[in-house]
């Protein structure tokens, strides 16, 4: 590895930290209700909508916040279904675009309020502006201020004691989308059209390259800044273009390929913070943040060092690796800045891309693969993030806690069959149905048929594929066909199990948990601030995915790893 | 009561041998999640193994698997009879003084004139009431509600010194099967046949009432969760190698034997299997320490208190006040005032009386004189007076508190000197009590009176607060006494002038800032306390409220014992967490061994992570799975005995536990698989 590839990591790390103390306290006080910056714009544009929609601030037990969250949801999901069916007939189709299939549009509308971001289209051949704009920008916002407000309902649980309320879900829906996600988006809108990312609504422009024996070509346009800034900070990822950042419209530039990726680790980084104020108790919050910086720096590393090395196939080619392996990357971007790109994308439920996973190393599209597989917790879906951290620590303290004897406890509540019970709920669903789906694929004659490449690199795709969707990540391996069918509708249901099958379960938590008293801390009280408490965390994270997915993934990247390097056993 | 036992004692082992196979019956397999998704395994491996065995297929490598399948729910079952055996074995002693025994029922109430029919203590009924005479056996539990008598209650606590039952006051509460061993009792039964105290307790000690604690219950739920996520890493690895074997068109399918091998040891089995057993090994170590809990969840709760309410008399003092010192008044030597208190206290019966008897002849060598030789005569102290004192011809000796005294001298036209007065507040002061002892009108000096805090009793105090565990002393002195006890015995806080309503506030108050309390108690005004504690240890001498209202019963009513039980609670948790922790670290080696072993048929290149280096896919395999199944075995004496408890604090706890444990589960597998790989190897067995 270069020392100008630690600089950048350095660099963009550094950046991140800097921003995330003003940027969580923020989001504290928008949560809390507290007076923030701006209140003066803000305000009354809030009050309008809650008279408009008839929303009363009253808080809300579990089960009522749940059910407004699920209610909210399908109306969207419907909506981005009958958008997408329609959109032939309706503004803004300059193309004409016809509507896209149903199970690509139930795939689609499952993905997009979900917020993976799963994309069986091609943006550009597919989905007119009207459908990318008051669809699928939408749901980006909406979609990332739901996942807030699960986090938020549960960190009410966490620190609020003897109450069944956990706060109002139309109202920390309302706050997250107007005071956090549209002012963010909205500046870095603004910083991305500056850069060369296009924001229009003309139709395609024809042009002819000027070498010779060209024949015309079509240049795509669109809305597209609009769409990129928070497809980038709600860790939604769904490009416009299907080749999403590696676009030159979506990503032109050095300038803006930091700040894209800044962008995706911005707000799930920032959470962790804005929970250790909301906790009172900063340090639990830092904590959460270490133990996801110690996984994500040296995978970062990691992947950096797999992708500088030269592929053996390429080798036997005669072709020059000098710059690391090129393979499916963009020359302007190359190797380090891909795979930091790329790790970032996958440690959180991000999934925009600016170069080609499946052409990554084994290694490198291992460790792509295993940060999914851990469960979106190093950082995470905005929102989603911390609360699948917040279930990874309830189980290490569960476990820990019995080990100092004493009932488990985490932040004084303690943690008791109930709450394990929904914690196994959740923790249980995304590794059976990533499994359960993969084998069924695997054996599958039309599912095989969509596979790019036979054998253990084929197995990776597939698993890649679930692994994405049931996580929410929504970025893919490629090599995919990803429309077919059997893909669109298992995956379509999948995104919704790995979604929602989670979020029940933590609401439920949240509210047991708020019902609870707070148990004072003393000097028997498992420390869940400390580094030892970090480790032990990140040993529970990475045993659990290590156990579920080890033998598959020893038949796909481990074993092609194996392969291509030349080893031959014993 | 509690008998001990080797934890490898001969019979015990055998017993518990056949028990393991009376366990195999599906009806009883069901109660364990984990262990019977194994049982299943066993079943269906034992089928394939019959298939082929009528296909003429070669069987040895399936009937290795199968064999030790079977064993490895078997050892499962053998841990949980061990651990069952040792609480029959309580039991059976239990049951000997359980017999019929015939009673004496009365038809009225009174000891005088009542009709008395012999009955059998079958047909006894709560509300009777019967007279129990030196001799007899008292027919069953119950509450004195006249006479006093000496009881032999060794079938119970297995204390062989009588103690005393008695109307009235605290110590009224008998037990059935024991001995009354003089004068005589009328009894009346708090308890229908199959419901006393000796049932519930024979009920206890056999788990069959045992339900599984809220923690059990959350592990079980933990451990079923992962149980489910293993069982479909195995039945998904058959579409996979399917997969695999086309694309590479070389190896051959998994076969369902290996997976069923594999799920076994990815399944928690260490922990599923031995579960049950340290959950009746933590309450057969209550048992042992003379502790009866009434459930098991009172067991866990021990170990969650964090505030310990402990009465001062007895728990952290002697009990009785004891004198110390003698200080006498100006101008008069400190021999003359010893000789005089112990004249004044000759006759006192009273432990302080004594005390200050022993001080005088321990100190001053004056040998204690009976009063009758010196033609004396004892005045009682009396509610009146408030002193007591001996009257010998000429002089008239007085001892008791300054107040008293104070009145005493007014009466005779004297009064109490200024230095007296002080050295009495000096006392009074540092936690002792002032007795003021005078001769006529002449004030002689002070005995200082003082509790004595019992030896080790601070260092005890240090090790809880190390856990967390903060010490509250509750007493009926007045603050400054209690406030300067509570700075020599190191607790950390203290209830003065204490009523059993102030303490229920107390615990009350505390638990409504989120703390577990645990208190001791005996008497009937405790009763509210016990019932509001979360932890609650009654004395076995207490009365039936207290017992009633406790959720532990202290057979040996030892006051100090609460902080074992918090500490048995603790043991019992940590030894879960402990094999918990080991048994999912276990599994990573296992990996190691079966995966290369099933796949490098297909795959050469995954032989690379064959890292044992173990001989055939074969004896890989097989050895996982004995190892598997022996570690149950192995660890057996450690549920058994708990892990070992240190004081430290909870962050030095987990470190401790999670290098030995975690790390050990992590190490200990690659060793053992390797080490039976060899064994198998070289003994021709694959």
């Amino acid at each position: 590895m270069t020392a100008i590839a630690l600089w950048q990591v350095t660099l963009y790390l550094l950046v991140l930290l800097l921003c995330v103390v003003p940027l969580g306290a923020y989001m504290a006080k928008v949560y809390q209700g507290q007076p923030c910056l701006l209140d003066s714009i803000n305000t009354p544009l809030e009050r309008m909508i809650y008279r408009l929609c008839g929303i009363q601030s009253q808080e809300m037990d579990w089960k009522q916040y749940l059910r407004a969250l699920l209610f909210f949801n399908i109306i969207g999901l419907f909506a981005v279904y009958a958008v997408s069916r329609l959109q032939y007939f309706l503004p803004l189709n300059p193309e004409e675009f016809s509507a896209i299939t149903p199970t690509i549009a139930f795939n689609t509308a499952a993905s997009f309020v979900s917020n993976t971001n799963w994309q069986a289209y091609a943006g550009e051949n597919a989905l007119s502006y009207f459908t990318q704009m008051s669809a699928l920008t939408v749901q980006n916002f909406l979609s990332a201020a739901t996942g807030m407000a699960v986090l938020v309902a549960l960190i009410r649980g966490l620190s609020r004691s003897e109450t069944t309320s956990l706060g109002n879900f139309w109202v920390d829906m309302t706050r997250g989308v107007l005071y956090i996600l549209l002012p963010l988006a909205f500046i870095f809108s603004l910083i991305l059209i500056s850069q060369g990312v296009i924001q229009n609504l003309k139709p395609y422009e024809k042009f002819t390259p000027i070498v010779n024996n060209a024949t015309e070509q079509i240049m795509p346009m669109g809305p597209v800044a609009s769409q990129v800034a928070i497809k980038q900070l709600g860790t939604n990822g769904g490009g416009f273009f299907n080749s999403n950042s590696a676009h030159p419209f979506e990503n032109p530039n050095p300038m803006t390929n930091f700040l894209e990726m800044l962008a995706i680790l911005l707000i799930p980084a920032a959470l962790c913070y804005m929970f250790g104020v909301m906790i009172n108790d900063k340090r639990q919050g830092w904590a959460l943040l270490a133990a996801m910086l110690c996984l994500f720096i040296p995978l970062v590393l990691g992947t950096i060092a797999f992708e500088n090395t030269a592929h053996p196939e390429l080798t036997q080619l005669n072709i020059d690796q000098s710059s690391g392996n090129m393979e499916g990357k963009e020359t302007r971007i190359g190797t380090t800045l891909s795979a930091l790109w790329a790790v970032a994308t996958t440690a959180t439920s991000n999934g925009s891309v600016n170069a080609m996973h499946d052409s990554f190393t084994p290694l490198g599209g291992l460790v792509l693969l295993g940060l999914m597989q851990i469960g979106e917790v190093v950082f995470g879906g905005v929102g989603s993030g911390l609360y699948g951290m917040v279930l990874m620590v309830i189980m290490t303290v569960f476990i820990a806690g019995l080990m100092v004897g004493r009932t488990p406890e985490y932040l004084g509540k303690k943690i008791e069959p109930y709450e394990m019970k929904m914690a196994s709920f959740a923790i249980l669903i995304m590794p059976i149905f990533v499994l359960l789906f993969t084998a069924i694929a695997a054996v599958t004659p039309s599912a095989l048929s969509a596979l790019g490449n036979p054998g253990s690199h084929g197995l990776s795709e597939i698993l890649y594929a679930f692994t994405s969707m049931l996580n929410n990540n929504g970025s893919a391996f490629a090599g995919l066909n990803s429309s077919n069918p059997f893909y669109t509708v298992l995956g379509g249901l999948g995104i919704l199990i790995g979604r929602y099958w989670i979020m029940i379960p933590i609401l439920a938590i949240a509210g047991s948990l708020a019902r609870k008293k707070t148990i004072p801390q003393t000097a028997g009280t498992l420390p869940t601030h400390n580094a030892f408490f970090v480790i032990l965390l990140l040993c529970v994270i990475i045993i659990i995915a290590a156990l579920t997915f080890f033998p598959v993934l020893g038949l796909g990247p481990i074993v092609e790893y194996l392969m291509l390097w030349g080893f031959h056993g014993h | 009561m509690a008998i001990k036992l080797s934890l490898w004692d001969r019979r015990l082992i055998l017993s518990a041998i056949q028990d393991a196979f009376i366990k195999l019956s599906p009806r009883l397999e069901f109660h364990n999640p984990i262990m019977f998704t194994v049982y299943i395994a066993a079943l269906f491996t034992t089928g394939l193994l019959i298939h082929a065995w009528i296909n003429g297929d070669p069987i040895s490598f399936n009937l290795g698997i199968t064999l030790w399948l079977w064993f490895t729910v078997l050892f499962a079952n053998f841990a949980e009879a061990m651990a069952e055996g040792r609480g029959k074995a309580q039991a059976t002693s239990l049951r000997k003084s359980r017999q019929e025994l015939p009673a004496k029922k009365m038809e009225s109430n009174t000891h005088t004139n009542a009709k008395i029919t012999i009955v059998s203590s079958a047909s006894l009924r709560k509300g009777d009431t019967v007279l129990v005479e030196a001799g007899d056996f008292i027919p069953s539990d119950g509450e004195v509600i006249e006479g006093i008598a000496f009881v032999n209650e060794s079938a119970i606590t297995g204390e062989s010194a009588p103690v005393i039952r008695e109307s009235g006051g605290d110590r009224s509460s008998v037990t059935g099967g024991t001995l009354v061993i003089s004068d005589w009792v009328v009894v009346r039964i708090s308890a229908d046949p199959g419901n006393t105290f000796l049932d519930h307790m024979i009920a206890l000690v056999e788990g069959a009432k045992r339900q599984k604690t809220p923690n059990e219950l959350a592990l079980t739920i933990l451990l079923t969760a992962l149980t489910l996520i293993f069982l479909t890493v195995c039945v998904t690895l058959l579409p996979f190698s399917i997969y695999s074997v086309n694309a590479q068109q070389s190896g051959h399918v998994v076969s369902l034997t290996v997976l069923c091998a594999l799920f076994v040891c990815l399944a928690p089995t260490t922990i599923g299997g031995l579960l049950s057993a340290i959950g009746i090994a933590g309450m057969d170590r209550m048992i042992q320490a003379n502790v009866i809990a009434t459930s098991g969840r009172a067991i866990e709760a021990a170990g969650d208190v964090d505030i310990l309410l402990l009465d001062k008399t007895g728990t952290i003092t002697l009990g009785n006040r004891q004198a110390t010192e003698f200080i006498p008044a100006p101008d008069v030597s400190i021999e003359t005032l010893a000789e005089a208190a112990q004249l004044a206290s000759l006759a006192d019966e009273t432990p302080e009386g004594r005390s200050i008897v022993i001080l005088a002849k321990e100190k001053y060598g004056l040998r204690g004189q009976e009063l009758s030789e010196l033609n004396a005569s004892f005045i009682p102290f009396t509610a009146q007076s408030r002193m007591s004192g001996a009257n010998l011809p000429h002089r008239q000796i007085r001892k008791g508190a300054v107040e008293a005294i104070e009145a005493y001298l007014r009466n005779l036209g004297a009064s109490l000197p200024d230095p007296v007065r002080s050295s009495a507040e000096t006392i009074s002061r540092g936690g002792g009590t002032a007795l003021v002892v005078t001769e006529g009108s002449t004030v002689l000096g002070v005995i200082c009176l003082k509790d004595i805090v019992k030896g080790g009793i601070r260092d005890r105090f240090l090790q809880l607060r190390h856990m967390g565990i903060k010490t509250i002393m509750v007493t009926g002195d007045n603050p400054l006494t209690a406030a300067a006890i509570a700075a020599e015995a190191g607790v950390d806080d203290f209830l003065a002038n204490a009523t059993p309503a102030d303490k229920l506030k107390l615990i009350r108050t505390l638990q409504t800032q989120g703390h577990l309390v645990a208190m001791t108690g005996d008497g009937t005004n405790d009763a509210p306390a016990l019932a509001q504690a979360d932890v609650a240890v009654a004395m076995n001498t207490g009365t039936q409220a207290a017992k009633e209202a406790g959720n532990l019963i202290d057979l040996d009513s030892n006051p100090t014992k609460l902080i074992e039980v918090v500490e048995i609670g603790k043991q019992l948790l940590m030894t879960r967490g402990a094999l918990t922790t080991f048994s999912i670290s276990n599994d990573i080696a296992k990996y190691f061994a079966i995966l290369p072993a099933t796949f490098a048929a297909t795959y050469p290149a995954l032989d690379t992570l064959n890292i044992m280096k173990l001989a055939t896919p074969e004896s890989a395999i097989l050895s996982a799975v004995i190892f598997n199944a022996l570690i149950i075995v192995f660890l057996i004496p450690l549920a058994l005995k708990g892990v070992s408890y240190q004081h430290v604090e909870a962050a030095r706890l987990l470190r401790n536990n999670v290098l030995i444990y975690g790390l050990g589960g992590l190490i200990v597998p690659f060793i053992g698989i390797k080490l039976i790989d060899y064994l198998l190897v070289s003994l021709g067995l694959v």
